[in-house]
């Protein structure tokens, strides 16, 4: 893909344009259609287990997602996003299990593993709706902003970003085991009775989980598009290929990667709540080093830089996961680490970039002559590029760098 | 501002305005599916069993990847056994048994999911498996919310007892307080306590320190490494240096090889400083290496020397079935015996309906390869006897010391004055 010299060809938010009129409807049709797959196929046709399964798999979309922004447009390879998805998972159970308590009362596991009477001081605010709703979001987004001024300002990049991220990662999981007494140790937290009020022994409201995990999914997906194309997302672009050119042109670029780690937490902290009611348990072996590797397995390969590629990868690697360890409960792994090697050695670009290889010629000869359009509007992606001196030297910079930048 | 900026920004708003009506789509479908609130009687399903003229499944749930493959394939292994035979002899209720077996992959939310396809989309009748506490604590929901049973067959922490499982392994009265009386019968005053971080050895050690305060045996030291680790030079250091009477070790799995490798090295041997180890079985000590373990301590209610019929028959046809060279362990004699219990409590009930072989549950006993065994119905654990061993050259276990008789299951540990703290 390094080859075309097409200026569009770096953000490739889908499949690159057929022609610009078909592009506008490809966006909100492709919408239209995940939410009626989601809303109304999905639940027709699939079981209650089947479904809460399904709900889990979004639930990995949505961390996908994020790492879209930060791996696939920045070029940052999160590779710690377990840190955030335990975060905001523990942040969301820790107020169920103390809702499911009672006011003034411990948890149960407290109970039994617990050395004091009283609940940890920490523990504490979670009893509040609001501030467990506002910690989802709150406490991952502090923790990236924190990690990611003083990692991005010295300008830690490539792996050693990448190793320090799962370090993190890594070093999380190990203190919540040690705190066995006010953690739940490795068992985690789990056996949840109550969601918000809401029974969660009810199927009817385990469905109503799923419909808000895949409305809250397309929400996300749909802002996560809008950045794409923003003047935003073009600079991310430009700093992931090129930083120091970015730098010489006046932008900081410590604030461009911030902004998308920061994002890309921020969204894994909402699926670890979200996973929380699904699932019914987050405990450290959802946080460590593994699991951090998985959330990135998917994104790579439905396609790191494609939005639907890196949510419909994720979902695609766990429904694997799923059906392929029923199917053959003694070698399933196997299937799984090939279908990943094919990925890795045959599609870099993931899943996504399917479509954009086989029929790439007599696309670029429409590309090519623009008399076959009478009016050409201005594809959006180009847009920005045409708007400002700044972005249209980056985009010009990111044709040959594209896949180096990851 | 230049007009090829504006378009697509007039664009975007279109599109966000998708966005909104999806969100309000989301909204309406999800608001009148508004089901039961939390502390209201919502009556779960309670998933119903397939059962065919000729068939009952049964789900067999251990993890067959991941780190914990090398123990829990054992256990499959015996409960597949078990349930051969069973069917060779005619069945359950004239009905041939169908093993469906899932892996967990050592992973707590995996089991959790796999219990679930187990119970609702396969209609099994009862499951058996599980290894580690915690994916016992992730898969309990399950069974609670589907009214389904669960047959776990490992020795555990104990302060469990959830209605929708039977424990055919050992609670901590049956095999950490035994091993503690020995060692206080033998003249211990001072323990060390090494242990894997996760919760059977913290909770095993919360029992230990408790017991060692009432009985006025020291502590000398407490040191955790993570599961899975390999590093025990400073531990094996520290304990040398204590000079403890004995080590009581809850290390799980790899850890103990590398432990018993360091402590040997350290220049510690069974006669200077025994180790009494409860997650070391005949598996388990073919893979670190008899020479390491020689003379060292265990604390279980059954080793594949343990002695009558039952077990001559259960080692003679697991051997036969998966190899001579292949030992038994207590986990998968507790697998074993497991199916057996489910068998009888069925046959007595006269049917496969949890509610009626829960019922049936109390007083069923069973000739097992450990001996007599019986269910106690209202902790659903099973009364057994501890045997101490210690470890031979031959990579064997033989029994040195054992309770007189079975011991009555008490998961809270109700019975010892010294334990009131604890639960």
């Amino acid at each position: 893909m390094t080859a075309t010299t097409r200026p569009d060809a770096a953000t490739a938010a889908g499949p690159a344009a057929t022609s610009p009129r078909r592009a506008r409807w490809r966006a909100p049709l492709g919408f239209a259609l995940g939410a009626l797959l989601l809303f109304a196929v999905a639940p027709a046709v699939l079981s209650d287990f089947r479904l809460s399964l399904l709900a889990k798999y979004l639930c990995f979309a949505i961390v996908a997602i994020g790492i879209s922004l930060a791996w696939g447009r920045g070029g940052m390879l999160t590779l710690g996003q377990g840190l955030f998805f335990g975060l905001g998972g523990y942040a969301m159970a820790m107020h169920l299990k103390l809702a499911d308590a009672g006011p003034g009362q411990l948890p149960d596991f407290m109970l039994l593993y617990g050395d004091s009477d009283t609940l940890p001081w920490w523990w504490a605010p979670f009893a509040s709706p609001a501030v467990a709703l506002a910690g989802v979001v709150l406490l991952p987004a502090a923790l990236a902003v924190l990690i990611g001024y003083f990692v991005f300002r010295r300008r830690v990049r490539g792996a050693y970003f990448a190793i320090l991220s799962q370090a993190l990662a890594f070093a999380f999981s190990l203190l919540l085991i040690g705190q066995q007494a006010t953690t739940g140790g490795t068992n985690g937290l789990t056996n949840f009775q109550g969601f918000f009020g809401y029974s969660l022994l009810d199927p009817v409201n385990k469905r109503m989980i799923y419909f808000l995990i895949a409305g809250v999914l397309l929400g996300l997906m749909a802002l996560t598009r809008q950045i794409f194309l923003s003047r935003y997302g073009e600079l991310l672009v430009a700093v992931r290929d090129s930083e120091e050119r970015v730098r010489f042109l006046g932008y900081d670029p410590t604030l461009v990667k911030l902004f998308a780690y920061v994002y890309s937490a921020v969204m894994a902290g909402m699926a670890g709540a979200l996973f929380v009611p699904a699932v019914g348990i987050i405990s450290p072996a959802l946080i460590g080093v593994v699991p951090s590797i998985e959330f990135l397995i998917g994104a790579a390969i439905g396609g790191r830089a494609s939005l639907p590629g890196a949510a419909l990868g994720a979902i695609a690697v766990a429904w694997a996961q799923t059906t392929l360890s029923e199917e053959f409960p003694a070698g399933w792994t196997y299937f799984q680490a090939l279908l990943f090697i094919v990925v890795v050695a045959f599609l870099p670009g993931g899943l996504a970039s399917l479509g954009r290889l086989l029929p790439r010629r007599p696309r670029l000869r429409s590309r090519r002559a623009p008399g076959a359009d009478p009016e050409p509007e201005p594809d959006p992606r180009e847009a920005p590029a045409r708007s400002g001196p700044a972005t249209a030297a980056a985009s010009s910079s990111t044709t040959t760098a594209k896949e180096a930048g990851a | 501002m230049s007009t090829a900026l504006r378009a697509p920004r007039a664009r975007r708003v279109r599109r966000r305005g998708l966005a909104a009506l999806a969100l309000v789509l989301a909204g309406t479908l999800a608001l009148p599916a508004c089901g039961a609130k939390a502390g209201e009687e919502s009556e779960g399903p309670g998933a119903t069993a397939d059962i065919s003229e000729d068939t009952v499944k049964v789900g067999l749930l251990n993890s067959l990847s991941g780190t914990m493959a090398i123990s829990e394939v054992t256990v499959r292994d015996a409960l597949l056994l078990a349930i051969e035979e069973i069917n060779a002899a005619g069945g359950v209720l004239g009905r041939r048994i169908e093993p469906i077996s899932e892996d967990g992959a050592s992973d707590w939310p995996t089991f959790a999911e796999k219990s679930e396809k187990l119970i609702r989309q396969d209609g099994v009748a009862a499951v058996f498996g599980c290894w580690t506490s915690a994916s016992r604590k992730a898969v309990l929901p399950v069974f609670e919310q589907n009214k389904a049973l669960l047959f776990y067959p490992v020795q555990y922490e104990g302060l469990e007892q959830s209605p929708y499982i039977f424990y055919t392994g050992a609670t901590t009265n049956q095999q950490i307080v035994p091993a503690l009386d020995y060692l206080a019968e033998e003249g211990v005053d001072s323990l060390y306590l090494v242990g894997s971080d996760y919760v059977f050895p913290r909770t095993a050690n919360k029992i230990i320190k408790a017991y060692a305060e009432a009985h006025g045996i020291e502590i000398l030291g407490e040191d955790y490494a993570p599961l899975g680790s390999t590093e025990f030079a400073t531990i094996a250091n520290k304990v040398e240096s204590a000079g403890a009477d004995a080590v009581f070790n809850t290390l799980n799995g790899d850890s103990n090889v590398a432990f018993f490798k360091e402590y040997t090295s350290a220049g510690l041997t069974a006669e200077t400083m025994p180790v009494v180890s409860v997650s070391i079985a005949e598996e388990e000590v073919k893979s670190i290496g008899a020479q390491y373990l020689e003379g060292q301590l265990t604390s279980w209610n059954y080793y594949q020397t343990t002695e009558g019929a039952a077990n001559e028959k259960f080692v003679a046809a697991y051997q036969a079935k998966y190899g001579e060279d292949k030992p038994t362990s207590d986990p998968m004699e507790a697998a074993y015996t497991s199916v057996y219990l489910w068998k009888a409590m069925v046959e007595k009930a006269g049917s496969f309906d949890v509610a009626d072989v829960k019922a049936a549950a109390d007083g069923i006993t069973f000739e097992a390869p450990e001996g007599l065994v019986t269910i106690d119905g209202e902790t659903q654990h099973i009364h057994k006897t501890n045997r101490i061993g210690r470890i031979g050259a031959d990579g064997l276990i033989t029994e040195v010391w054992s309770s007189d008789g079975p011991i009555k299951p008490d998961p809270y540990l109700k019975g010892y004055d010294w334990a009131e703290g604890l639960s």
